[in-house]
């Protein structure tokens, strides 16, 4: 059949199965229907929950602001879907085009999205994990039962890991006046996404609002009482911190298990696709049916140089599912790239920070707008003579001039030293990130090098 | 009624803040917090934040008649299971 004539039958009767009923699995579901798909539509998601919000769950709802019940995403429009939700994918047979269900199931496909996500790391060691107390915070579930033992209230929190999710924590913590630890492996908060400059900031604004911070250490243990609750944590440094409420906040791993052996590009880091969105199987070819958005996938950025980026970004989930959506039913030249500049936000101890670009790749850092002392900049990250990203503490309102700096590739050192005339950024200084060989859990974007899949080839070139 | 702010989006102008206090509010200088689901009765002020919002990053369901109500939406989620 000319692609032509397949797509319109797509379009009018074919089926696409979209796995990951969350954030991007719902915008491509309305997206698909927005753009004229008739045919049959199925959503598969391991949780028994419709697509909820999950920003909230370490914020208002750790607040007492809303029920952790209650973050279902208002929709764009109807999407007739048949939803099979608290059944996860199991498996994927490319070849028959079949997605495997947990209840033994198979669902045939003609496209398919993946937009399962990432899910929280937990406490390494197992018997430690399932002590009464300690928690991860990534789902509604795990909210839940958090905030429950969070309005008890818990005598201390121990929340291990100071990235963003483990700030917003301690954050919510102290507003609500609940004594709070925060143990970090590196210098300062926030280092991985930020850099030692702005966790410097990161480090003051905690301790200037009660949290007991300690850094470069690691923990060592977690301690239970006879009746399997947890009582203390135990750190690199010797010393033991008595909590009755852990929060683990490692990071996350991508929800690429159910891939294994599936011949798809799928691995840790997660799945490879290229600018429109189609996944790699795990020879580096691009597949034309099976497509991926959100943070499980890993992608080229031309901004960046082609290298693939992972994203844990909430518009990255919008944005890349949007496209690949349309991408899904549409023929060649009708289809568009996945552009999106990376840009993310915080909200903690009453500051907003939010960002631009890929602050990560940035050598160097000039504070071009008010001052760090204040905790209220802008801070320009530079890589290689240009402007790669922008952090903003209180400053929300200038992002958009600088990510226009980054999408124009504008030079760096930037031509006005400071905007404002304060003295601190009139030159730049080291941005101070952590070794990138080393593991860190709070970078939101994962430069994920240059290979397709996750195959490892050595290429020897001719010899002459 | 569902809401979601595109915070991204969100520079902080506390409109809505302004306009349905009981949903939104502001936290410090510039960051928002807000409850993903307002009351019925509170639809007016969420309609005029929505409206007001000077880069249009509220989305709300059900505001132009567009989408059907809540009870309709659990229902689906639920026959699938």
């Amino acid at each position: 059949m000319p692609a032509e004539e397949f797509h319109e039958w797509l379009r009018r009767e074919g089926r696409i199965v979209i796995v990951g009923a969350s954030l991007a699995g719902l915008r491509a579901a309305e997206t698909l229907r927005a753009e004229g798909f008739a045919g049959s539509l199925t959503m598969i998601g391991d949780e028994p929950y419709e697509p909820y919000d999950r920003p909230p769950l370490s914020k208002a709802v750790l607040l007492g602001k809303a029920s952790p019940d209650h973050t279902e995403l208002p929709r764009r429009r109807e999407i007739d879907a048949t939803w099979r939700l608290g059944v996860a994918a199991t498996g994927l047979d490319m070849a028959a085009k079949r997605v495997r269900v947990a209840d033994g199931d198979e669902v045939p496909y003609d496209r398919l999205l993946i937009a399962t996500g990432v899910r929280a790391r937990p406490w390494p060691k197992e018997d430690e994990a399932q002590l009464d107390g300690v928690f991860v915070l990534r789902t509604r579930d795990d909210a839940v039962r958090l905030q429950r033992r969070m309005k008890a209230p818990p005598r201390r929190v121990f929340v291990i890991g100071a990235g963003f999710t483990g700030s917003e924590i301690a954050s919510a913590c102290r507003d609500q006046g609940i004594e709070v630890t925060v143990a970090e492996r590196a210098d300062a908060p926030l280092v991985g996404a930020l850099g030692g400059v702005i966790g410097t900031v990161a480090a003051e604004l905690q301790r200037d609002n009660g949290v007991d911070l300690r850094t470069g250490v690691m923990v060592t243990g977690l301690e239970g009482d006879s009746t399997g609750r947890v009582r203390a944590a135990h750190l690199s440094d010797g010393s033991t911190v008595e909590t009755d409420v852990v929060v683990v906040s490692l990071g996350a791993t991508r929800n690429t298990d159910w891939l294994a052996g599936s011949g798809l590009g799928a691995g840790p880091r997660g799945i490879a696709c290229d600018a429109g969105c189609r996944a790699f199987d795990f020879r580096g070819i691009v597949t034309d049916d099976i497509y991926v958005a959100g943070d499980v996938a890993r992608s080229p950025h031309p901004l960046f140089g082609y290298q693939f980026l992972s994203l844990e970004h909430w518009g990255n989930a919008v944005a890349q599912a949007e496209v690949a959506a349309h991408n899904m039913i549409s023929a060649g030249a009708d289809r568009r790239p996945h552009l999106w500049v990376p840009a993310f936000w915080s909200s903690q101890f009453g500051v907003n920070i939010k960002s631009v670009g890929v602050p990560s790749l940035g050598d160097e850092i000039m504070i071009t707008q008010g001052s760090l002392a204040e905790r209220r900049f802008v801070g320009v990250y530079g890589y290689q003579g240009r402007v790669i990203a922008a952090v903003s503490f209180d400053n929300t309102r200038w992002l958009e001039f600088y990510q226009r700096m980054i999408e124009t590739g504008a030079p760096f050192p930037v031509d006005f030293p400071t905007v404002d005339r304060r003295p601190e950024g009139r030159k730049p200084v080291p941005a101070d990130f952590p070794d990138p060989s080393l593991p860190t859990h709070g970078p939101t974007v994962t430069l994920s090098g240059y290979s397709p899949a996750d195959r490892h080839l050595v290429f020897t070139p001719a010899r002459h | 009624m569902r809401l979601v702010v595109d915070l991204n989006k969100c520079q902080g102008y506390a409109q809505c803040a302004f306009l349905a206090p009981d949903v939104f509010a502001m936290h410090g200088e510039e960051s928002l917090v807000y409850s993903p689901r307002a009351e019925q009765e509170q639809r007016d002020g969420v309609a005029r934040a929505v409206a007001a919002c000077p880069v249009q990053a509220i989305t709300a369901e059900g505001l132009d008649g567009a989408r059907h109500g809540l009870a309709e939406a659990g229902r689906e989620a639920s026959d699938a299971r």
